[in-house]
């Protein structure tokens, strides 16, 4: 069990703001955290990783306190035991592959676990590569492995697949999956992406201007309800005029007649389409 | 003849070996500091760039002078003494150079994201192995420009030497200044020995720096 109640001060887009989360995370849960650029995720995600200071708050994990801003108790980063995975993957260019996962292992940690991490993303053979010479799909899984090796309490995943190509990031996510599956380790993850959080997360907390404004699972907190014999897809707006509507959704354009409902949709909206009221044109 | 040549030598390469000791911390320093004193810290120590040699001579022979505050004590206590001597003027290069090791490991610390850092401090290790296996390896051109300007800086020293250490042969008589020395003497084939070797030296270690960088920025680092 996570317990996370912390103040602190942003510096948004708008003006001053306030971050002010109070929650819980449940072990072995996968929750996302969703909301509009600026609205304090990333900075979430780094006060629980110590690599930011709170005003004020506590941060209890597992019955051990990582932060207790009024008994004065804050452990450094060194000291939590977490997973973090950068959304520029951070890998060290002076290393190869290998040398990034060892450098990552304890003192005196079994080397064998490295080459089971390897043979996990499929990538023994580029063990002895440099970073630079992988492809963003590559990098992104080694810093995912990187941040395993030390069999953290949590991982804290920001915007990882967020720079990756729409191939890159289904198959990535599709190993985020086998990996919680398999270790279920508790997972806090940053996204933007609607279809990803349904894909991965069994919670997602909401936040906005420094508020959780909601926390549930993805179906209640996107507000959909599946149909019985329906199917409901989320996506994007990507075109809209008085005849038509397109909707990138799943990596799939689809294109709607435009109907009295959609005419308030503008490009860039986030959208449910449900299976009843829709006739679809598959596109590509 | 070669005497003066070996004595350039060998204060280039002490004073980069202290440079190294002093400069890197130094610049660790500044290039995380968030504090006001910051801006005052830097234009101090890159006033050797601007400031003529002599100036800080003529300061450095006063704080060193037996008569003086610190060359009394230095003189009284250790019994050591820094005017016209070989110690002196290894402390006055490092000052001098100080700038030229500073400026580049300073600049490429700062140019390194900072995910690295906290990368490495989120996988449990130390500030000080974060340091040595992460952030140093990974600014190897900076470190080389460093070194290599600073040995160079200090082959081409006069100014300052000449007021801290003067012209005793085989103690504080380097290349620039026995240069001088045969030419107001009128031994222009000597002088012409001299500052041709210095020529050759500066311009193939400046060459080297500039064909080693080119080399390390290609095979260089996109994380």
């Amino acid at each position: 069990m996570i317990r996370i109640s912390i103040q602190k001060k942003l510096h948004m887009a708008g003006g001053n703001g306030v971050l002010n989360v109070d929650t819980e995370l449940a072990d072995h849960s996968f929750t996302a955290l969703y909301g509009p650029s600026g609205a304090g995720k990333t900075t979430l995600l780094r006060i629980i990783a110590g690599l930011l200071q709170p005003e004020q708050g506590i941060i209890e994990v597992n019955g051990q306190t990582w932060l207790n801003t009024a008994k004065k108790i804050n452990l450094p980063p060194q000291k939590r035991n977490i997973g973090f995975v950068f959304q520029d993957y951070a890998l060290f260019p002076n290393m190869t592959v290998e040398e990034n996962l060892l450098y990552a292992l304890p003192k005196g940690g079994d080397k064998n676990k490295v080459q089971l991490l390897l043979e996990m993303i499929g990538l023994q053979n580029l063990a002895h590569q440099k970073p630079a010479l992988l492809s963003g799909g590559q990098k992104q899984r080694v810093a995912l492995v990187r941040a395993l090796v030390r069999n953290p309490e949590i991982l804290l995943l920001d915007e990882p697949l967020s720079a990756l190509d729409n191939d890159a990031r289904n198959s990535l996510q599709n190993e985020l999956q086998t990996i919680h599956q398999q270790l279920k380790l508790t997972t806090l993850l940053v996204s933007h992406h609607i279809p990803e959080i349904y894909k991965l997360a069994n919670k997602v907390i909401k936040i906005d201007q420094g508020e959780i404004k909601q926390k549930g699972t993805p179906t209640n907190v996107f507000g959909l309800h599946q149909q019985a014999n329906g199917l409901t897809l989320i996506g994007e707006v990507l075109y809209a005029d008085s005849n038509r509507i397109e909707i990138l959704t799943e990596g799939n354009i689809i294109q709607i007649p435009a109907s009295p409902q959609t005419r308030s949709l503008s490009v860039g909206d986030k959208v449910s389409i449900h299976a009843a009221d829709l006739s679809l044109q598959k596109l590509s | 003849m070669y005497q003066p040549l070996w004595l350039t030598l060998k204060l280039a390469l002490v004073t980069t070996l202290c440079l190294l000791l002093v400069g890197i911390p130094v610049a660790a320093g500044l290039a995380r500091s968030r504090s006001k004193l910051k801006p005052f810290l830097e234009a101090i120590i890159s006033l050797p760039l601007v400031l003529p040699p002599s100036v800080l001579g003529f300061y450095l022979l006063l704080a060193f002078s037996p008569q003086n505050g610190l060359g009394k004590m230095l003189d009284s206590v250790f019994n050591i003494r820094l005017v016209f001597s070989f110690a002196g003027l290894v402390i006055s290069s490092v000052i001098y150079s100080l700038p030229f090791m500073v400026h580049p490991v300073q600049g490429g610390l700062e140019a390194l994201p900072v995910s690295l850092r906290e990368a490495s401090q989120t996988l449990g290790k130390s500030n000080w192995q974060t340091f040595i296996k992460i952030l140093l390896p990974n600014i190897k051109p900076a470190l080389l420009t460093g070194i290599i300007l600073t040995f160079a800086h200090t082959l081409g020293e006069f100014g300052l030497v000449l007021m801290i250490g003067g012209n005793i042969p085989g103690v504080t008589k380097v290349a620039s200044i026995a240069i001088y020395d045969e030419v107001e003497s009128l031994n222009f084939s000597t002088a012409h020995i001299y500052a041709a070797i210095l020529l050759v030296v500066s311009f193939g270690i400046l060459l080297t720096v500039y064909l080693i960088n080119k080399r390390l920025n290609k095979s260089r680092i996109t994380t």
